[in-house]
């Protein structure tokens, strides 16, 4: 895939960017005011459309996840990025991110774990747990446009992985092929910022394919 | 008057009140949000100040609530690591040392004597970067 090829993604129907201006909409969660100052304005910088929110409780409450029948998250603006600080009261960090991993409707949203204590089993709970990254407090600008670019990077895989998957879909339609499902694994994640093992849920292609529909 | 303040700030980093991640804030501000470090700071006193008096509180009760104590510098010196407070930040460390500790003796001691050392970096800080920032 050549770097060009990236920008060109078309995203389909259903997530609010454009090929033109993509636009990522963050979640950031954060316990401290000063520090969600300062998520917010290196999201801004980096062209991201930013939402604070001061726990994990309201943070589920935002995205429809607290309780309520039918989350409805995917109606609003939808949030492709969450953003966490670790130590919260309440509902820390990891605590949030298993919950959005446990449901079936967010658990695509990346998570990101923000944190100013660098424990090393800390680090490994939160990529087993599927967060996309962790990134050590104070937060740079230089890490926000890493993990906004991994992201978009992801998503325009996703993309590609999607329409080849649709013409091979069509190809084996025409021929009249064995198995419709393809195994997973495979085109996912070619991705060299990825430093650490296994972070990425590895998707099937038709789970893939419906969940942008 | 431009010089003076350049002169005040640098000393601020020499002395080692601030430190690069001060500059990293300063570098986010730009002619679309010209006041943006000057609104971190005014949310880091008004923070810090509630956390300074919770923590007194908490010390004058006499029967020290180590996590509770551990819990308010985490917090405080989470603020002070993001807006480049580079000796308050060190002064909980030290204290929160004490904490985890639990050594109560060694906390009557000489963390008081820190307690107050701190208090007073604070308000140096708050009032040297309120008049840089009034002249600027």
């Amino acid at each position: 895939m050549a770097v060009g090829e990236v920008m060109r993604m078309e995203i389909p129907a259903g997530g609010d960017m454009s090929v033109t201006s993509p636009e990522l909409h963050v979640l950031a969660v954060d316990d401290s005011i000063v520090d969600r100052k300062v998520i917010e304005r290196l999201l801004r910088i980096s062209a991201c459309k930013v939402t604070t929110v001061e726990s994990g409780a309201r943070a589920l409450q935002y995205l429809g996840l607290d309780g309520d029948k039918g989350a409805s998250g995917l109606k609003d603006l939808k949030v492709n990025l969450i953003v966490t600080d670790y130590s919260m009261p309440g509902l820390t960090g990891y605590d949030l991110l298993k919950k959005i991993k446990e449901s079936s409707v967010f658990r695509e949203i990346p998570v990101v774990i923000m944190s100013s204590e660098n424990i090393l089993p800390r680090i490994e709970q939160c990529l087993r747990e599927g967060a996309e990254d962790f990134l050590l407090k104070p937060v740079k600008l230089a890490d926000v446009k890493r993990i906004k670019e991994l992201i978009m990077r992801n998503e325009a895989e996703d993309c590609k992985t999607l329409s080849h998957s649709n013409k091979r879909k069509f190809a084996e339609y025409i021929d009249d092929a064995s198995s419709p499902s393809p195994s997973s694994s495979s085109t996912h994640d070619e991705s060299a910022a990825k430093d650490f093992p296994s972070s990425k849920r590895m998707k099937s292609e038709d789970e893939k394919f419906s969940s942008l529909l | 008057m431009q010089r003076q303040v350049a002169l005040i700030k640098q000393s601020l980093f020499d002395q080692g009140y601030l430190d690069e991640q001060f500059i990293e804030l300063e570098e986010l501000q730009d002619d679309a949000n010209p006041n943006f470090v000057e609104e971190v700071a005014t949310l880091y006193f008004k923070d810090s100040a509630r956390l300074i008096s919770n923590i007194e509180q908490a010390l004058e009760r006499g029967s020290f609530d180590f996590n509770r104590l551990d819990n308010y510098m985490h917090q405080f010196k989470g603020s002070s690591t993001s807006i480049g407070a580079s000796k308050v930040k060190t002064e909980c460390t030290m204290f929160r040392e004490y904490c985890r500790v639990g050594n109560a003796e060694g906390f009557l001691t000489i963390p008081y004597l820190r307690r107050v050392q701190m208090f007073e970096d604070f308000q140096a800080t708050e009032e040297r970067a309120r008049n840089v920032e009034k002249e600027a």
